[in-house]
């Protein structure tokens, strides 16, 4: 019982990681219908730029946890933002419009660049951070097995809510959310209707890119070990969570990478860590074979 | 670009071209700045005491001086040559690729053959290696290209084959030529597996699902270390043999150049190899071209069209699919048996969602469906990768950047015209721009 609630804290803190990154490739499909192959590669820029953010700050004498880590974010989340906008304006939006696998290959280029890219700027080797919040909040201790959760963790459950209440905000209530919503439906009506698109699509990609970095951030605090091959694993595992969510859906995303979060957790706890990786896909699968756009796709309607 | 922009941006151009292409390029250089400032600036270094900073003005100066002359040579060298010239250009490259097409596949095909009279051993191998991924593009060409299934997970058939040789040859000490039809079974059988899953399955979400397949037979290769020896992999893999003979030093009776009366030459088994994998591939290649004449592989194409009128033709779609799955798979298998045999050596190391990307990025760069195209792209890039081997991390930097790059120049892969299967009278070739690609 204690064993399992323990899991149950580290499933959802690992699924708050994965849900963040999750949205941008969500939305990135719903808006133009490819898959970001290179969003687990930003998230992993993301991450690099939040070490080196973190360590020039402590550098320069900053010795406040809090206002650090606010600073990183915000730094990193704008630096990440530069690199989708870049990104975007350089592999995808020549494709506009062009068939659907071209966009695939693009990306996958792309992810290769980035990973190569941080490979040959950073070094192969893996970057080992101090843990920046130690200590915890004992909730139980029940038989001699004590349930914690650790500050990082709550940390990490805050900052992912909190930035998600933003993006939600900024999807449902604001000009912008607005013009995204209605590329999503229809881009050549929205064009039509005055919307401009190329400048929304931008807009989407430099939201994910933000999000993906704060995800960056949360993954160098709550395990401490970064390096140029993160994005892929945790990219692959998103991606999962978005198609299991229902990809295009932003709530199913939060919902997938908290159920592949989750999933993962137990199996490693119960099972065997070294086929954590096999469990999620095969749950993946068996949803998908039952349900075949995800928890909460939509069926789109089939014309001839 | 969109044309709003284009006519804005050469409107300015028209004003005063220097002028504006100077300012486009302080505008890209400051945003090379915003990009590269932190990742080329500093460099973390791991030391015991934990991570520490390295300043590297000098470098960022460097990279950021040379993406605002690049841009600016770019501008200027853009606006004194108009663009539709550039397109025309363009144009005229691929029709004469097209025309020329007939001549290019026979010519191809007597080099391949000739190669071992004429290069070294440096040579073949990477013949050998540059025909394996030819075999591989032109299966999963029939996947993709042909019943327009996208598969992300290729590589797990590869690796099925690959393993599947291995331990019979292990377990049973059966040879190779025994061993390569069952691998090619064995990873056939494991297509319709994973087909059986996903018939319901269209576009994006059949991607993720081929994608997972491939991690979980990596994942299960990496673990059942009682079976495949888990990360160290299998060594020890038997060599193929000719009619019973061996490639060996010895020099006896039951071995090729003694039999042959031949002075013994290490030569003479990869020569041997490589025309085992030219064998094979041009066997996909004439299964395909046969296939796509009968019944099968034009609902295949139909399918990849549009799968709700197939099924409203009465085309078997369950049928269609999975058949397209583990024909794709067997040659898959084929290859991985191949791959198994010559490098003598097999670990999941081989076997990565890198190899999947470039086996698809290979069919698309090649223009889907076309056996020209795949064959033309594999040389391209495999022999790309090879020739910038010793640029180490740089090469994949490359290689990345000109997979982007063909994309946005030629979307539609090298070879981008389509000669139907069958046709009243002539057979004309027709643009790809009017095919679909399989949104299956």
């Amino acid at each position: 019982m204690a064993y399992a609630l323990q899991q149950l804290i580290n499933g959802v803190t690992l699924g708050m990681i994965y849900g963040l990154i999750a949205v941008g490739y969500t939305m990135v499909y719903g808006i133009i219908g490819m898959i970001n192959f290179a969003h687990g590669d930003v998230f992993m820029v993301g991450a690099f730029l939040s070490l080196i953010t973190l360590t020039a700050l402590s550098g320069f004498g900053i010795s406040s946890v809090p206002l650090a880590l606010l600073l990183t974010l915000v730094i990193a989340a704008g630096i990440a933002s530069l690199y989708g906008w870049t990104i975007e304006r350089i592999a995808y939006r020549p494709l506009r419009g062009s068939f659907r696998l071209a966009p695939l290959i693009s990306a996958i280029g792309m992810s290769i660049v980035l990973q190569a890219y941080a490979q040959i700027t950073q070094g192969a080797r893996v970057k080992v951070i101090a843990p920046q919040i130690p200590g915890g909040w004992q909730i139980m201790n029940m038989d001699g097995f004590a349930v914690q959760m650790t500050w990082m963790q709550m940390v990490i459950v805050a900052v992912t809510l909190i930035v998600l209440g933003i993006f939600t905000y900024l999807v449902s209530a604001t000009p912008l959310g607005r013009s995204m919503r209605a590329c999503e439906q229809d881009r050549k009506m929205a064009g039509l209707l005055g919307i401009d698109t190329d400048r929304t699509i931008s807009l989407t990609f430099v939201i994910g890119a933000a999000l993906a970095a704060v995800a960056g951030l949360l993954f160098l605090l709550y395990y401490g070990v970064i390096d140029f091959f993160i994005g892929f694993i945790a990219g692959v595992k998103a991606f999962t969570a978005a198609v299991l969510g229902g990809i295009g859906s932003l709530p199913g995303a939060v919902l997938g990478g908290l159920a592949i979060g989750l999933i993962e957790t137990f199996w490693s706890a119960y099972f065997s860590v070294q086929y954590k990786d096999v469990a999620a896909f095969s749950v993946l699968i068996i949803v998908l074979i039952f349900m075949p756009t995800g928890l909460l796709g939509r069926a789109d309607v089939e014309k001839v | 670009m969109s044309t709003p922009m284009a006519a804005n941006v050469a409107a300015v151009a028209r004003s005063s071209p220097a002028a504006a292409a100077f300012k486009d390029a302080a505008l890209s250089a400051l945003v090379a700045l915003g990009l590269f400032g932190a990742m080329l600036g500093v460099l973390t270094e791991a030391t015991p005491a934990g991570v520490v900073l390295v300043p590297r003005p000098l470098l960022l100066a460097y990279s950021v001086a040379a993406v605002f002359a690049g841009r600016l040579a770019w501008l200027l060298f853009r606006s004194r040559t108009p663009t539709t010239k550039a397109y025309a250009g363009n144009r005229t490259v691929a029709e004469a690729l097209q025309r020329s097409g007939r001549f290019v596949a026979p010519a191809l095909l007597a080099f391949a053959v000739a190669l071992p009279f004429m290069a070294g051993r440096y040579g073949i191998d990477l013949g050998i290696l540059v025909l394996t991924y030819i075999m591989l593009g032109w299966g999963l060409n029939i996947v993709v290209g042909l019943a327009g299934l996208l598969d992300l997970g290729y590589v797990a058939f590869y690796a099925v084959g690959a393993y599947s040789y291995a331990l019979l040859a292990q377990t049973f000490g059966l040879g190779f030529w025994t061993c390569l039809p069952l691998a090619g079974i064995l990873a056939a059988l494991w297509g319709v597996l994973l087909g059986f899953p996903v018939l319901r399955l269209r576009g994006d979400y059949l991607a993720i699902v081929t994608l997972a397949f491939g991690e979980i037979i990596r994942v299960v290769l990496l673990n059942t270390v009682s079976i495949t020896g888990g990360p160290n992999g299998i060594s020890g893999i038997p060599r193929p043999t000719l009619f019973g003979l061996k490639f060996s030093a010895d020099g006896g009776p039951g071995t090729f150049s003694g039999f042959f009366g031949l002075e013994f030459s290490p030569t003479h088994r990869v020569a041997f190899l490589y025309y085992v994998i030219l064998g094979l591939a041009l066997l996909t290649n004439w299964v395909t071209l046969r296939l796509r004449r009968v019944a099968l592989g034009r609902a295949w194409e139909a399918l990849r069209e549009d799968e709700v009128a197939c099924r409203s033709l009465g085309i078997n779609v369950t049928v269609t699919k999975l058949t397209a799955f583990a024909m794709g798979a067997g040659f898959g298998g084929l290859a991985g048996a191949f791959f198994a045999t010559r490098a003598a050596f097999i670990s999941p190391e081989s076997f990565t969602f890198f190899e999947s990307a470039i086996v698809l990025a290979i069919v698309v760069l090649g223009g889907l469906g076309s056996q020209l195209g795949v064959a033309l792209a594999a040389l391209v890039m495999i022999g790309g990768l090879e020739l910038f081997r010793d640029l180490q991390d740089y090469r994949l930097l490359i290689f990345g950047s000109a997979m982007v790059l063909t994309m946005i120049l030629r979307p539609r892969g090298l070879v981008s015209g389509r000669t139907p299967s069958v046709a009243l009278g002539k057979r004309q070739e027709i643009s790809a721009e009017l095919v679909a690609e399989g949104r299956g």
